[in-house]
């Protein structure tokens, strides 16, 4: 995956000479992760430009270069790391458009690495989805395969709308099986705002995103020992949110989970569930569940695989679906 | 006992490689310090404000600069008299006065390119009329029915910010992105300047900081106009900051600060008249602190007599901004009454707009516009939400047509 949004930025650095890459440590170390690798050295240290150690200070200035017709794609090495700049996300970022009329439009990208499962200590395994996804504005965008990073990126950095770029840590280091580079960057993955159907299914549908797909398509093949066959979809955006793939996913079924690693409470699972219900009630012969992280800082690295939504935990939930006897 | 004497207790002290308590400064062990090593004496602002009025060197003033601050102080000031009328008429929501700040306000105008920036805060309204957007245009928001009045790229003047210092990282960013499309297009604008004013208060926030970070390591062409007028709402600059001078906070980011009198109209004028082409041909970045102060309260909401004296406003009326210059007017000649009279005339003449646009009902806002620039294209859920909204309305309009009955007295909708 590293691999996949290393090259959706040289694609649109080459494309558009408008787009510029910054954050700290972008530029010769190639990011924490990697994900910046070559890029300097390919266009140079203002495209691809190391900033100061000053979060807010990044995305304000990200902020003026967009309003001046730049496209910016900005990098906040961790998810907790964010925070500083909140502010100029909420008041600025997410307004800009609304604030003029129109007239300014921010055409940003800001990829934030988020969520847990690498054994990071504090700080550095954060789900901070929610806090994007309520402030409207911003489109927030979620990977969790090769080619959707590659295809996803490149359409957040080609929108002329904010995008909060999220990006699935422990999914980095993930590859897709036969496919080569140029293959991910020719793969067809539509417009931002578009879930997908990763896995058709017939008891009970899955809703998930980012880290925790691969939990449930672990799931969803456990489960078939117990004789539920779960429908997996992988919202991939979750603003825009795609009610109508989602919908008809669980009025096929009746039944749905959401899984997600951040608390569940006030979180984006919440918005979800309430969602499904308003929609598809009719359809549904058991409440929507949610299997979340708990209502608890993001715990230690020897205790987060307790807090993470294992599929074990998915199975549970799925038994708890009031299934005849 | 140094405080690493003290972290012994810790097991910190004596670890290889950690350095000793003698450890302060270059030794024979090689570098110790990595920054670039600047002279900070170009970038200190000097002991005391810059004054021109009242000095030797107000004899050399070209008298139709004069005329001109003078005739731009006086309409300015009589905006903020009418602006501040409207708001206790309740034709605004709110007015956040500049007066007695007004020679900050004109002067960027004066010393701004077309082609530059500017990124105002809320009450920097009369500094984007002296850029040509209507008193109208921008007292929009104060108003009530829009978040902006006025069209950024037309006039090259950022949104109104209310969230302090916010904006300072914005002018950086534009300015450092205009240099960049000025190196790589021939069409583009060259030397294109950002300003930023922000307030004595907005120093003390994070993103001031940052933004002067950015500017002094980018040395973007941007300018900070501090307007120092005293006071944050309620919380005087001795509760603000311990800094000598607001300028010198400029110096620790490797940015030349500069120190001015701001109600002496032609002081502000050239310091950040200088301020703007020491940016402009790429000498880096400048911060101008203006020591001015706000005669009104913090705005038309506040009441100031609970945290500043009379005796207080009383000397800074001494030494406002349009009586000094009026007094070197008279003193030298240049003003007289039918010179005064026209100037009045003219303030009138604005006064009479802004009563006659501002104190007519806002205009009629479509509630279809609340959805129309949330993004590029309206998500489905906005769509949906506009279409609810726009049905409650047709049904308000017209219930017998719907079958709808309104609301009821209490409130409650009753169907």
């Amino acid at each position: 995956m590293v691999q996949a949004l290393n090259a959706a930025l040289r694609d649109s650095l080459r494309a558009d000479p408008d787009v510029h890459v910054l954050g700290e440590d972008v530029g010769a170390l190639g990011g924490v992760f990697r994900v910046t690798d070559g890029l300097a050295a390919e266009f140079g240290a203002q495209r691809c430009l190391d900033t100061p150690l000053a979060e807010a200070g990044i995305l304000g200035t990200a902020v003026g270069m967009a309003m001046y017709g730049l496209r910016p794609v900005v990098e906040m090495q961790f998810d907790a790391f964010a925070y500083p700049a909140f502010e100029q996300l909420a008041s600025h970022v997410a307004k800009m458009r609304n604030r003029t009329g129109g007239a300014v439009g921010l055409p940003l990208t800001i990829r934030v690495p988020y969520g847990g499962g690498i054994g990071g200590v504090e700080h550095h395994s954060d789900s901070s989805e929610a806090y994007y996804a309520h402030t409207p504005g911003l489109h927030v965008v979620t990977p969790a395969t090769v080619t959707d990073s590659y295809g996803l990126l490149r359409a957040a950095i080609a929108s002329d709308d904010p995008v909060v770029f999220l990006e699935p840590k422990r999914l980095y280091w993930s590859t897709e099986d036969g496919l080569s580079p140029a293959e991910v960057a020719r793969a067809e993955v539509g417009p931002i705002g578009r879930a997908v159907v990763r896995r058709p299914g017939a008891s009970a549908t899955l809703l998930t995103y980012g880290p925790a797909l691969p939990v449930c398509l672990r799931a969803a093949e456990a489960a078939l020992a117990e004789g539920w066959d779960l429908a997996v979809v992988d919202l991939r955006s979750l603003v825009p949110f795609d009610d109508e793939t989602v919908c008809a996913a669980v009025r096929a079924t009746g039944r749905a989970v959401v899984v997600h690693e951040a608390a569940g409470f006030g979180g984006v699972g919440a918005e979800i569930a309430a969602r499904v219900t308003e929609r598809c009630f009719h359809h549904l012969a058991a409440p929507v569940l949610r299997v979340t992280g708990f209502d608890i800082p993001y715990p230690p690295p020897m205790l987060e695989h307790h807090y993470l939504p294992s599929v074990d935990r998915v199975l549970d939930a799925v038994a708890r679906l009031q299934w005849e006897q | 006992m140094t405080i690493l004497d003290a972290s012994a207790a810790s097991g910190l002290a004596g670890q290889p490689g950690s350095p000793g308590p003698t450890d302060h400064g270059p030794t024979d062990r090689g570098p110790v310090y990595h920054g670039p090593r600047r002279d900070p004496g170009p970038l200190l602002p000097g002991p005391e404000p810059v004054r021109v009025l009242g000095t030797p060197a107000a004899r050399a003033l070209d008298a139709e600069l004069l005329r001109t601050l003078h005739r731009r102080l006086v309409l300015g000031r009589r905006y903020n008299q009418q602006a501040t009328t409207l708001a206790r008429q309740g034709r605004l929501a709110v007015y956040p006065a500049s007066t007695g700040q007004e020679a900050c306000q004109i002067a960027p105008a004066m010393v701004l390119r077309e082609t530059d920036w500017l990124f105002p805060t809320y009450r920097d309204t009369l500094a984007v009329v002296s850029r040509g957007v209507r008193p109208a245009d921008v007292l929009a928001t104060m108003r009530g029915h829009t978040h902006g009045g006025y069209d950024p790229r037309a006039h090259r003047i950022a949104p109104l910010a209310t969230p302090l210092a916010t904006q300072a990282c914005h002018a950086v960013g534009l300015a450092h992105a205009a240099r960049l499309r000025a190196a790589s297009g021939p069409a583009a604008p060259r030397d294109v300047v950002a300003l930023a004013l922000v307030g004595d208060g907005a120093t003390s926030e994070g993103d001031f900081h940052e933004a002067l970070t950015f500017a002094g390591v980018l040395s973007a062409p941007v300018v900070f106009l501090v307007q120092n007028n005293g006071y944050a709402i309620s919380v005087p600059l001795a509760r603000q900051s311990a800094a000598p001078t607001l300028a010198h906070k400029a110096v620790g980011y490797g940015v030349t600060g500069r120190l001015v009198d701001g109600n002496d109209a032609p002081a502000v004028h050239a310091v950040l008249g200088a301020a703007v082409e020491h940016a402009r041909a790429g000498h880096g970045p400048v911060l101008v602190e203006a020591v001015t102060y706000r005669l009104d309260a913090h705005t038309s909401a506040d009441d100031a007599t609970r945290y500043r004296t009379a005796q207080e406003v009383a000397a800074w009326q001494a030494r406002d901004p349009v009586t000094l210059i009026e007094r070197h007017l008279r003193d030298a000649g240049l003003l007289d009454d039918a010179a005064r009279a026209t100037v009045a005339a003219a303030a009138e003449e604005l006064a009479a707009e802004m009563r006659s646009e501002l104190g007519a009902e806002p205009p009629a806002v479509d509630p279809a516009s609340l959805f129309a620039h949330v993004y590029a294209r309206p998500t489905s859920q906005l769509r949906e939400q506009a279409a609810e909204l726009a049905a409650r309305i047709a049904a308000e309009a017209d219930p017998a047509a719907t079958g709808w009955a309104g609301t009821d007295p209490a409130g409650g909708e009753v169907r």
